[in-house]
């Protein structure tokens, strides 16, 4: 990775952390849960950007991180976030190896339905039956914390502990790439038959990325019912895996900071076209000015933002060796 | 060459899809130290060949043995770990890696160890030396930055082939590793098949037949999937089956 990239990020991070300074208390949830988006993003951008599997069912994997939050607190003393954080991570990943080994037999688009439908499985679940409280959902009323000197149920604190968890999820993900794991990942995205005749046994790679991706998941899962006190059916549902998905698009597949830069552009236009001092009655349409605009940032930059400045290089400059080799790879 | 040692053997190898025999009980041994080509039209079956020799592809029927162990049962890369190479018929090089990021991913296939996260791959000593030596053998150290996608067509002929010598493999299976070059490029990647003799058991596959004649020790022809000669080149060029079936009768 090049020195602008790793600048940008830290950049990034530093401004998160002194947002509080200045933030509202509207504002610093607002930030929180997006930083808990940015590393659901995270996780599903192992998955596209890195190893090529187009998942639709991350939003399963977020929702047991989430309902294990709630479901293995005790309902009389806070639970230690030492050991619930883990386990939430966990099952998870249990969950995500289990819907892998089964899934990663198929390609394509394929794969896509696949593990749609097991996330689907997993919503009617928690929806259906009394495990999941149905579709009240449930709440969670004492929040994790370790002793007295962490309490995940003040704001402040979760807002601190969740920008935490996306340093780490960022400098985790950064190191993995540059390593032989990482690069035997990239490729298989780009020819998996190559990596099987060159002798690697793709298969358990991808089951591998496919369940840390699970557990980097859950623990946004589990961040995001912290921060809300409850969690209900809709955590599982496809909108969400679909929110991710769009997220790493419009941030630009393939860049880690992709993912962050997507999950705030997302919120960005959410909280715009859910604005009714921008659009009067119109916000209540939300969906239709946030959908558009998706469409036209998709049509216009293929690459994403994280592509934006090179595209204004292009513009102002004339094509640069980077147009070109686009031209000349057809495939990224 | 009369006590060569066999380092691939197929023994009656077949390959039908429904009742279309694509490969017809093809026997094969590839010796240490000599190249042998297979030719035959389009659809002969000499691409199902090679991906049943190299385990890409199951086999109906017959054996396929490496190093003297039957190795019909075992998986592609497991083939590929115990010392068989392949390269493919079009490009499948990593375009966005570096030249030498593209050899050290496939010299990382013996040192994989995917638990170290932590450990760059740049820093492994054993798959950098394999992927230079590879790269310098395929005649590319000059250009080992270089992004593999912005190579000239023959450079990129000449990386697969680094790519495959990088895994450090004793036999190689070429798929057409002349396709689109022109004269002086098919030259340069002749010398480099004629230096690799030495040490391998290299397969050709090959439709550039001047090039074939040139390089090859053995040839074996296919005709719908069988074998209908496999002898010298100078043989194989007299034989009047071969003749009326492909060369065209004169």
């Amino acid at each position: 990775m090049d020195r602008s990239r790793i600048l940008f990020v830290c950049g990034a991070l530093a401004a998160l952390a002194l947002y509080p300074l200045v933030a509202g208390e509207y504002g610093l949830g607002l930030v929180a849960k997006t930083m808990i988006y940015a590393i659901a993003a995270l996780s599903l951008e192992l998955l596209v950007g890195t190893t090529g599997l187009v998942c639709f069912g991350q939003a399963a994997f977020f929702g047991i991180g989430a309902y294990g939050a709630v479901l293995l607190s005790s309902q009389s003393e806070p639970a230690s976030l030492l050991w619930l954080l883990p386990a939430c991570a966990l099952s998870a990943a249990i969950y995500a190896l289990m819907v892998g080994a089964l899934s990663l037999r198929t390609r394509g688009v394929y794969f896509i339905m696949v593990t749609l439908a097991f996330a689907q499985m997993a919503y009617f679940v928690v929806h259906d039956t009394p495990l999941g409280g149905g579709t009240d959902g449930i709440y969670l009323s004492l929040k994790p914390a370790i002793g007295a000197w962490l309490d995940l149920g003040d704001p402040l604190t979760h807002y601190w502990f969740t920008l935490a968890c996306l340093g780490a999820a960022l400098a985790l993900l950064a190191r993995l790439l540059q390593s032989r794991f990482g690069r035997a990942l990239a490729g298989i995205r780009v020819n998996e038959q190559r990596m099987r005749a060159t002798g690697f046994s793709t298969y358990p790679y991808k089951l591998a990325a496919f369940t840390l991706s699970g557990a980097i998941a859950g623990v946004a899962g589990f961040l995001f019912a912290v921060q809300d006190g409850y969690v209900n059916p809709e955590l599982f549902s496809w909108h969400l895996s679909g929110s991710l998905l769009i997220m790493i698009i419009l941030g630009g597949i393939g860049h880690l900071r992709g993912a962050l830069i997507g999950a705030f552009a997302f919120a960005l236009l959410q909280e715009l076209f859910q604005s009714e001092a921008v659009f009067g009655d119109y916000a209540k349409h939300w969906h239709l000015g946030l959908g558009l605009t998706i469409i036209a940032s998709v049509a216009l930059l293929p690459r994403g933002l994280v592509g934006v400045p090179q595209l204004l290089r292009d513009r102002l400059f004339g094509r640069s060796i980077n147009a070109l080799r686009e031209q000349t790879h057809g495939e990224r | 060459m009369a006590s060569a040692e066999v380092l691939l053997r197929a023994r009656e190898i077949s390959r039908h899809w429904g009742g279309l025999v694509a490969v017809d009980k093809v026997s094969i041994a590839l010796q240490r130290g000599s190249v042998h080509a297979v030719i035959g039209t389009n659809g002969a079956g000499k691409s199902t060949l090679i991906n049943i020799l190299s385990g890409e592809i199951p086999a109906s029927g017959g054996r396929v043995e490496l190093l003297g162990q039957d190795v019909t049962g075992w998986t592609q890369p497991r083939r590929a770990r115990a010392g068989l190479g392949r390269s493919y018929q079009r490009n499948t090089i990593y375009p966005s890696f570096t030249v030498l990021d593209n050899c050290r991913l496939a010299a990382q296939a013996h040192v994989q160890k995917p638990w170290a996260i932590f450990s760059p791959a740049r820093d492994c000593a054993v798959s950098s030396a394999a992927a230079r030596a590879a790269a310098a053998r395929a005649g590319l150290d000059g250009l080992l930055e270089r992004e593999a996608g912005l190579l000239s067509h023959g450079q990129k002929r000449q990386l697969e082939i680094a790519m495959c010598l990088a895994t450090e493999p004793q036999v190689l299976l070429l798929d057409e590793p002349l396709a689109g070059m022109g004269a002086e490029e098919t030259d340069r990647m002749l010398a480099l098949l004629a230096e690799l003799r030495e040490g391998h058991a290299i397969l050709l596959v090959e439709h550039d037949m001047d090039a074939v004649f040139r390089i090859a020790d053995l040839i074996t022809v296919m005709v719908n999937g069988a074998v209908i000669a496999s002898d010298s080149p100078d043989a194989v060029r007299a034989n009047p089956d071969v003749q009326s079936a492909y060369l065209g009768g004169h």
